[in-house]
């Protein structure tokens, strides 16, 4: 019992350790090769040669200018989308039809969802096979650059599909703590229109309850490597991809140059957080200065229009591209300018079967041993919480949203260095804690609000009818959280489903999940194999939450008081 | 040995500020009403006397139940029961299963569910064991939940506005049932109220707390 | 015995330690049943990849070894591993047992002494490779000495669609000529793919009226006189390309996706069976043919090596020697299958295996062994290191 109680209070320090140890690891490991120190490798350079040798990459101020300009152009279009959204049509039955749409999306995975657009919009896509040659008279796909544009446009699109269920699914959990139902009412009665008067009356408390994740947007956005694979500039690629690249050379001196570029992409996120967080200032005070002008801007409120539409269209791009993948992956022949397929054929799906099924044990074997882990470690801060005040996520929720903000290009070829330095073979226990760090945080805030918000006096009755405190854990509280803690469970599979860097890099290409399997196949090109591993990724990441909402329906079939829960 | 709840120079304090100061004995079968607006520490006093004080409070003084000194128990060894307003049965178990939880350890699976059942009986609930509390009345609820409370053989009983949701009609019943059944048993009542008929009809000596007090 | 191992290491530089000499063949076999091998080997071809695990399910059934195939994107992420793996002072349980290799990487593996060798030519099967007609002793000019076991020959071909436009271009200077007349149909894999640095190659070759100079190492003095013409023919080329050069396919099949939703209309393969095995299943019309160019195309060998801190050593070479099997050979040259170019001497072989290729429908878009005409010898590494370099510099950064 006494030993038990030790155990639990050091639950919260150990989650710290498994969140930010590999990250603190990681970079501090990035330090010593980016100034020219690899003694493992027996080589040492001047401090500033790979700084040097980054800057004089063919190319590098575009790929640092396509970082910056991506990241803010995805975040700000799929904050802008979901603040219109909500501003425009919060309570009305388009808002309800597309939250039960967009929420699912959260969980398909961004090679995925990558997958999808680009089987839409590429010049020969499905749109385009579509309307051809009957509306646009080709007969042959036109030359246009769609895909892989040197702009990022298409790696915007591919980012803004995948955020704005993120953050809306993010807003609609704030909200439940901003008054805004009667804040809008109070606006409207002062001859504010529903759109300005929701921006003006709501967003200043939502956004304040948003900011983390929009800066986990903006992070995710400036460094992703699996969707820039599939939708980004070639030429040359963002920073995050050079990063890839350099890790993946055969010369050891590149090994440098790569931490030297992952320094130089956490140094970039930070100064264009900083940069977003001075843009927040100034809107800030731009809109006191609206406030105080009392304008009502009536010409805002059409504005509502583009939210719906944007949504919309986010939410049928990634649907339309699901229904993509399944078409290409039965797909025998399906030559431009024909909209289906000409011939049908499973060919695919048997000769890929063994591939498929092998694979998809393998990522849920690490997706279901680092979501349980965090599952423990989460419930034992949770507990902890409880039980003796140990608040791990007091302030704020920084300390949560931390590994979430560093770029994962930054720290992850640094954690390489020093796992191959320390003698540690790659395979799945290494990726299985490298997950982890990516998985604790989600779980956590999965889970963090329904735990807290359980009636604190179950727990009491419970313990004077003489039940202790594991007895009112197992008995009482986690049964009646049986949904949350699914749901949460189902949060961590589809994070770990999604992981392709942390899995390539730690896994040292021996760990094979549908995801780096996936993007090792679009190299190829063979496009039914594509679709056919992309959709079993996006399946994997689904189902679980098809049963974190099943599961708890069946087991309280007979329990009305649990059906909302 | 002294039967009873006692309570010995309890002071609790809020962040720092004085918020209760309470000294009283409660005999076996005696109830003791502590009456004042909300938000002036009533139900603070009884998590203090459950063993569930929240963080941000401290309290000195002890709490003697029945002879034994109960302030350093953890809640779930300390015998006491609690009513609250809300009946608070667990909503995943069955009503069986919720007076099974109460029920302490011990007999084998037959004799507990003979006491369940004549549990049940004893407040006209026949045949209830195995419904979904979800489906309850408002007063079979609270009658549940009472006889929850009883079979884990409590040695004191706090009522913590335990009346206040229900109707008149109602509370009335429900009270008097509570107070039968406490009485039966010889428990010492702790209850704590804003409602002066609940005062009126425990008929025992009434505390009142106010902002001024203390 | 830990230290014992590592004195033997110093003493022994390169040499296996308690490895089976790969000379005694039935002891090889014996000590590899039962071993796993991780076979690192560029993943991004379904057709190989089946033939991998094709390959796997054989030497499980013949031998007992468990072939693992581990996926690459790059077959240089499997150099970095093994090099990274050297330097922690690793010399047993590597993570790579064998590697799909050659050119560049295979140079730069022997030179840093990761290989494990020599072994190819105590192979049983190495007898039936055809070592006077096929480049399978050098390896982009670098002598291999046994330090990697081919597998699979590979010629360029250029892929075109009978029912469209090119017919048959004999130059470089047609390819050029017809993209200026047809722009926006042509492109090639954006180096440093392997095929498309390829490419560069073989323009600079089939350019140069003396392409003899790029047998030696490329120098200072030489360089930029010699590849003067493929940067002045990229120039004109560049603007002419699918996507006007702003983007590239990432691979060769990224580009015969192309062909087949009808982006472009020719391509290039580094194998003349691609074609065929691509019409197969479905992957490209069956108008598509192949051709070389007048002067011929470059060649060269697909090779496998085990890498020096391999644990799997044995399994690795049971592996190598399967892959020179008739059997194993036959069936990669099945268009259905990979199409691949064998390595044998089908005519030196015994009737009963000689029937196995006899058998084989190459393909209609398979050329014969005449119609494919001169192998042109690939160039010194050095070339190809330079020119990619160039090209990223050059083309890579599109505006």
């Amino acid at each position: 019992m006494v030993r038990g109680k030790g155990l639990l209070r050091l639950v919260p320090a150990l989650t710290v350790l498994a969140m930010l140890g590999p990250v603190a690891a990681g970079l501090l490991g990035a330090l010593g090769p980016a100034l020219g120190h690899l003694p493992a490798a027996g080589l040492s350079a001047p401090p500033l040669t790979p700084l040097t040798a980054v800057l004089s990459t063919p190319g590098i101020d575009r790929s640092i200018r396509l970082s910056v300009t991506t990241g803010l152009a995805a975040t700000a279009l799929a904050l802008g989308t979901v603040t219109l959204l909500l501003a425009g049509w919060t309570g009305s039955r388009a808002f309800g039809l597309l939250q039960r749409a967009l929420s699912p999306l959260l969980a398909v995975p961004h090679a995925a969802a990558a997958f999808g657009l680009a089987f839409l919009i590429a010049p020969s896509g499905w749109l385009a096979r579509i309307v051809s040659p009957w509306a646009t008279g080709w007969q042959v796909p036109p030359d246009i650059l769609i895909l892989h544009d040197p702009w990022g446009a298409s790696l915007v699109a591919g980012l803004v599909t995948k955020e704005v269920p993120f953050l809306l699914l993010m807003s609609l959990a704030a909200l439940r703590q901003v008054d805004a139902a009667r804040s809008r009412a109070v606006a409207l009665s002062l001859g504010y229109g529903p759109v300005m008067g929701w921006i003006i009356g709501v967003f200043p408390r939502l956004y304040a309850q948003i900011r983390m994740p929009v800066y986990v947007v903006l992070t995710y956005a400036m460094s992703v490597v699996d969707m820039a694979l599939v939708l980004g500039p070639t030429t040359p690629p963002p920073l995050s991809v050079q990063i890839v690249t350099w890790m993946s050379a055969p010369a050891l001196e590149m090994r440098m140059q790569a931490a030297a570029g992952a320094l130089l992409q956490l140094a970039l996120v930070l100064a264009t957080l900083a940069l977003w967080w001075l843009g927040e200032r100034v809107v800030a005070r731009l809109g006191r200065r609206w406030v105080t002008a009392g304008r009502r801007a009536p010409a805002v409120e059409p504005l509502r229009w583009l939210g719906l539409a944007a949504a919309s269209i986010v939410a049928m791009t990634v649907l339309a591209g699901i229904a993509v993948m399944m078409l290409w992956s039965v797909a025998y022949v399906w030559r431009f300018p024909a909209a289906l397929p000409g011939a049908l054929s499973g060919a695919v799906w048997i000769r890929q079967g063994p591939v498929l099924s092998s694979t998809l044990a393998e990522t849920m074997w690490i997706a279901s041993a680092s979501t349980a882990m965090a599952l423990v470690l989460v419930l034992g801060c949770l507990e902890a919480e409880q039980r003796y005040r140990l608040r791990l996520s007091g302030r704020g929720l920084w300390l949560l949203y931390l590994p979430l903000v560093i770029p994962q290009t930054a720290f992850l070829p640094g954690l390489q260095a020093l796992l191959i330095d320390a003698g540690i073979g790659a395979g799945q226990i290494p990726v299985i804690l490298a997950h982890l760090v990516f998985v604790l945080p989600y779980v956590f805030l999965s889970l963090g609000d329904p735990y807290r918000a359980w009636d604190a006096r179950l727990g009491t009755i419970a313990a004077t009818l003489g039940a202790g405190p594991n007895r009112v854990l197992w008995r009482v509280r986690l049964p009646m959280l049986l949904g949350p803690v699914l749901t949460a469970a189902a949060v961590g599979l589809a994070v770990s489903v999604g992981q392709y860097l942390p899995t390539l890099l730690i896994g040292g290409g021996r760990v094979m999940t549908l995801t780096t399997e996936a993007l090792a196949l679009s190299s190829g090109g063979d496009r039914r194999v594509i679709a056919a591993f992309g959709l079993m990724q996006t399946l994997a990441a689904l189902l679980p939450f098809a049963l974190a909402i099943g599961v708890p329906a069946v087991v309280w079939r007979h329990r009305k008081g649990l059906a909302h829960g | 040995m002294d039967k009873g709840l006692e309570l010995r120079d309890v002071r609790i304090e809020k962040d720092g500020s004085a918020l209760i100061a309470l000294d009283a004995r409660i005999g076996s079968g005696e109830v003791l009403t502590v009456m004042g607006p909300s938000g002036v520490g009533k139900s603070t006093l009884l998590s203090f006397i459950t063993g569930t004080l929240a963080p941000g409070f401290s309290a000195s003084g002890r709490v003697i139940l029945d002879g034994l000194d109960i302030t350093d128990l953890p809640a779930h060894r300390r015998r006491v029961g609690i009513l609250f307003q809300d009946d608070l049965l667990f909503p995943h178990l069955s009503v069986g299963q919720n007076l099974a939880f109460g029920l302490r350890a011990g007999g084998n699976r037959d004799a507990r569910q003979a006491k369940i059942e004549s549990a049940l009986a004893e407040v006209g609930l026949e045949g209830f064991a195995g419904r979904d509390p979800a489906t309850l009345s408002g007063g079979q609820k609270a009658r549940v939940s009472l006889m929850r409370m009883l079979l884990s053989e409590p040695c004191v009983l706090l009522l913590d506005e335990a009346f206040s949701r229900l109707d008149a009609v109602l509370r009335d019943q429900v009270r008097e049932m509570v107070f039968a059944r406490a009485r039966a048993r010889a428990l010492p009542i702790l209850m704590v109220t804003h409602d002066a008929e609940d005062a009126r009809a425990a008929g025992g000596q009434v505390v009142t707390l106010g902002p001024t007090s203390g | 015995m830990k230290r014992f191992a590592l004195i033997l290491a110093l003493l022994a530089p390169g040499l296996a330690m308690a490895d089976t000499a790969p000379s005694d063949w039935p002891a090889v076999e014996a000590a590899a049943r039962g071993q796993t091998v991780y076979w690192d080997a560029w993943g991004g071809s379904t057709a190989t990849n089946d033939f991998i695990a094709w390959v796997g399910q054989r030497v499980q059934e013949d031998y007992g070894v468990n072939l693992i195939h581990v996926k690459l994107t790059d077959t240089a992420d499997a150099v970095t591993r093994v090099l990274a793996e050297k330097q922690a002072g690793q010399t047993s349980g590597g993570a790579v047992d064998l590697i799909w290799i050659n050119g560049a990487n295979f140079a730069a593996m022997k030179e840093a002494g990761l290989l494990y060798g020599p072994f190819a030519e105590q192979l049983p099967n190495w007898k039936l490779v055809d070592v006077a007609g096929k480049t399978v002793q050098t390896d982009f000019t670098v002598p291999v000495e046994g330090y990697e076991s081919p597998w699979a020959m590979a010629q360029v071909v250029f892929i075109h669609d009978t029912a469209r436009e090119p017919d048959r271009l004999g130059s470089m200077g047609t390819i050029l000529d017809w993209a200026k007349a047809h722009p926006g149909r042509f492109t090639y894999p954006q180096p440093p793919d392997f095929l498309g640095t390829t490419f560069l190659k073989q323009a600079l070759i089939d350019l140069l009226p003396d392409p003899s100079v790029l047998q030696q190492p490329a120098t200072d003095a030489n360089y930029d006189a010699v590849t003067a013409p493929l940067w002045a023919w990229l120039d004109e080329l560049t603007p002419n390309l699918w996507r006007q050069g702003r983007a590239y396919p990432a691979t060769g099949p990224a580009a015969l996706q192309l062909m087949n939703d009808g982006e472009i209309d020719l391509a290039i393969s580094f194998s003349p069976g691609e074609a065929s095995t691509a019409i197969a299943n479905g992957q490209l019309p069956d108008t598509v043919r192949t051709f070389v160019l007048d002067k011929g195309t470059i060649g060269n060998a697909s090779f496998v090596a085990i890498p020096f801190d391999s644990s799997a050593k044995e399994g690795a070479m049971v592996v190598a020697n399967f892959l020179m099997s008739p059997e194993a050979q036959a069936r990669a040259q099945d268009p259905a299958v990979l199409g691949y170019g064998t390595v044998l001497d089908v005519a030196a072989l015994p009737a009963a295996n000689k029937v196995r290729f006899d058998a084989l429908d190459l393909g209609i878009a398979t050329l014969t062994p005449d119609q494919l005409g001169k192998v042109q010898p690939e160039p010194h590494p050095s070339w190809m290191t330079r020119i990619a370099a160039d090209w990223a510099r050059r083309y890579g950064v599109a505006n």
